[in-house]
């Protein structure tokens, strides 16, 4: 089987000036500027299969949304090569065009004054679909994410999430085989979070498109994602899968216990890292590989009315171990100044 | 770009337009106001002129010819003036909204072009009973209709200011690809527009110098031509001589911007997400 995404050392690097602050040198950066030269993708190298739902994790600036619009042929890179279903991206041939689609959360691509169903008709044009074919895509998109009513509204006066779900109906008008999603769920509540979640789990499953999704919030990776892709300061650091993280980066467990009166702080501290102690309940941070060794001297000690161990939260290992890499290798290399 | 891919974008810009029809409507009226200045003031210089017992003629104008000069470059305006189009395209590419551009097969000219004529067709339907009141009213002024041969060469010119604004204009625009802000380099130009276009006074009145160099220039062709060709300031070879340079222009400007957006595209940042 090809694969629908193959990227071979693929890198951007931005030239960004370095406005000073104050009016002195903001009129002296009028006759010498200031660049730093930021290296926003460093020679990456990603395969990916039709049909897989990946997910690019990492802190602001790290290069997810940068990769995503080199693959859209947004941005032209700076040196490597990238094959989306054979097609060079930033060729922007309209072969390609007609093959993918494009969301950005922060994005709006519809007619702001009107409904979003004369966005759609002229998505119908641009993309070249035929009228049956088209309106049908539209009904079934829309059904599925409850927006029917909503069509003729002006795109202005919706909310956020429905907002959200008429760029996603957009985006798939023209049943694209590769989706790249940036952030689509950011900002939105809870509940229109979740709706967009099940509605891209459903479609995916359905349709066995290629996904590329970022987002901040681990919960959108947890419910859709197998493959995830962390990237850090422009290289990809982690691929593979979500339970892989845990076990490479999660060099913890939590235990977390309901004790009686006869623990004393002092006493869980001698433990583990003791992570808050509310009596009854506390909980304890301990290295993996000395769980069974505490979990026996917390049973022989008695006085003990509950008890579990878990992997810390998705989001702390992955913010504990980005933190960690930031420390030991300062800013100052982020950016070299030429 | 089909053909439905092209009436579609007209359609949905036309009711784009039509959403705030009142601000619209009342912009477009307000345009007529300069009318009621120009006429006082060119009846004061030629006045003036009368009591001084010299020749009551401006660089070749007389009182009523100047009238229906500034009346018919305003026609020339309401097909060469782009409002918003360079600094809308400069804006874009500061905010990434270009990258709609890139990512759909739709080319950006095309697609901003289309946009234009559905603004021009509205503004067109709202200023067709006021501009037919003016010329009316202002009727006294003009020599009267000029034979059918300039009719239909006045129209062509009025088609061609209207590309030569458009490909000038949205290649001015392209520049926000190098520089991010725009609004000064684009002040400098409508300024230029304003004094060299024929649009503040016929362009003979400039001294001969500089008139020499502004014959040169594209920014006749926005307001001056096609109110001379009407007043049958150029006729002849020298007429068709004028034609085929500015079809040169559009041709030249339409390149120039394709050329600017695809090396501009190439440096692009895709600001913003």
């Amino acid at each position: 089987m090809t694969a629908a995404i193959e990227i071979k050392g693929l890198t951007k690097s931005f030239r960004v000036y370095q406005k000073p602050e104050g009016l002195l040198a903001s009129v002296a950066g009028l006759f010498r500027r200031r660049y730093r030269h930021v290296e926003a993708v460093r020679g990456i190298n990603l395969t990916v299969t039709p049909g897989e739902f990946v997910a690019f994790l990492g802190p602001n600036g790290a290069g997810k949304t940068t990769t995503l619009k080199l693959l859209s042929g947004v941005l032209t890179p700076t040196s490597g090569e990238a094959r989306v279903l054979g097609h060079v991206p930033w060729r922007r041939e309209n072969r390609y065009r007609r093959r993918f689609a494009l969301v950005m959360g922060q994005k709006n691509q519809l007619w702001w004054d009107l409904p979003a169903a004369e966005s759609f008709r002229l998505h119908q044009h641009i993309y070249s679909l035929p009228r049956t074919e088209f309106e049908r895509t539209r009904d079934d998109l829309a059904e599925m994410l409850s927006v029917t009513h909503l069509l003729q509204q002006p795109v202005r006066e919706l909310s956020l999430g429905e907002r959200m779900k008429m760029e996603l109906i957009a985006a798939l008008l023209h049943s694209p085989e590769v989706l790249f999603l940036d952030e689509p769920t950011i900002g939105l509540d809870v509940v229109a979070q979740h709706n967009i979640r099940a509605f891209l789990r459903d479609y995916q499953q359905r349709r066995g498109v290629t996904i590329v999704l970022t987002s901040h919030y681990m919960i959108d990776v947890a419910a859709l994602c197998h493959r995830v892709v962390m990237m850090g300061r422009g290289r990809i650091v982690y691929d593979g899968s979500l339970d892989g993280i845990v076990e490479r980066f999660g060099g913890h467990k939590v235990i977390s216990l309901h004790v009686n009166g006869a623990w004393s702080p002092e006493l869980l501290s001698g433990l583990g890292e003791l992570l808050s102690f509310e009596p009854p309940r506390a909980r304890l941070r301990v290295a993996r590989g000395d769980v069974p060794a505490v979990l026996q001297r917390i049973l022989a000690a008695g006085q003990v009315l509950d008890l579990s161990v878990e992997d810390p939260p998705l989001e702390e290992i992955v913010a504990a171990w980005f933190a960690a890499e930031r420390s030991d290798d300062g800013p100052s290399r982020r950016g070299e100044e030429v | 770009m089909s053909p439905a891919a092209a009436w579609t974008i007209i359609r949905i810009s036309i009711a784009e337009r039509l959403i705030y029809r009142g601000d619209f409507a009342l912009g477009t009226l307000m345009r007529f106001l300069p009318i009621v200045t120009q006429v006082f003031l060119w009846a004061a210089v030629f006045s003036a002129l009368d009591a001084a017992g010299r020749p009551a003629e401006v660089a070749g104008f007389s009182y009523r010819e100047m009238i229906a000069y500034y009346l018919l470059t305003m026609v020339a305006r309401a097909f060469s003036s782009m409002p918003g189009l360079a600094s809308g395209i400069a804006r874009d590419i500061r905010s990434g909204a270009v990258n709609k551009y890139l990512i759909q097969p739709v080319d950006m000219l095309h697609y901003l072009l289309l946009h234009r004529i559905a603004h021009k067709l509205v503004y067109y339907s709202v200023a067709l009973g006021p501009f037919a009141l003016v010329f009316l009213l202002c009727r006294g002024f003009f020599p009267g209709w000029p034979d059918p041969e300039t009719l239909c060469v006045f129209a062509a010119s009025l088609v061609m200011a209207f590309l030569l604004g458009f490909f000038l204009e949205s290649a001015l625009g392209m520049i926000g690809f190098w520089f991010l802000e725009v609004s000064s380099l684009l002040f400098v130009y409508m300024l230029f527009a304003f004094f060299f276009s024929g649009h503040m006074f016929p362009i003979d009145m400039l001294p001969a110098g500089v008139a020499t160099v502004v014959r040169l220039l594209p920014l006749q062709y926005l307001a001056y031509f096609p109110a001379a060709v009407f007043l049958g300031k150029v006729s002849g070879p020298e007429l068709w001589q004028s034609l085929a340079v500015e079809a040169a222009w559009i041709v030249f400007f339409a390149f120039a911007g394709r050329i600017a957006f695809r090396r501009g595209v190439r440096r692009y940042g895709g600001y913003g997400g």
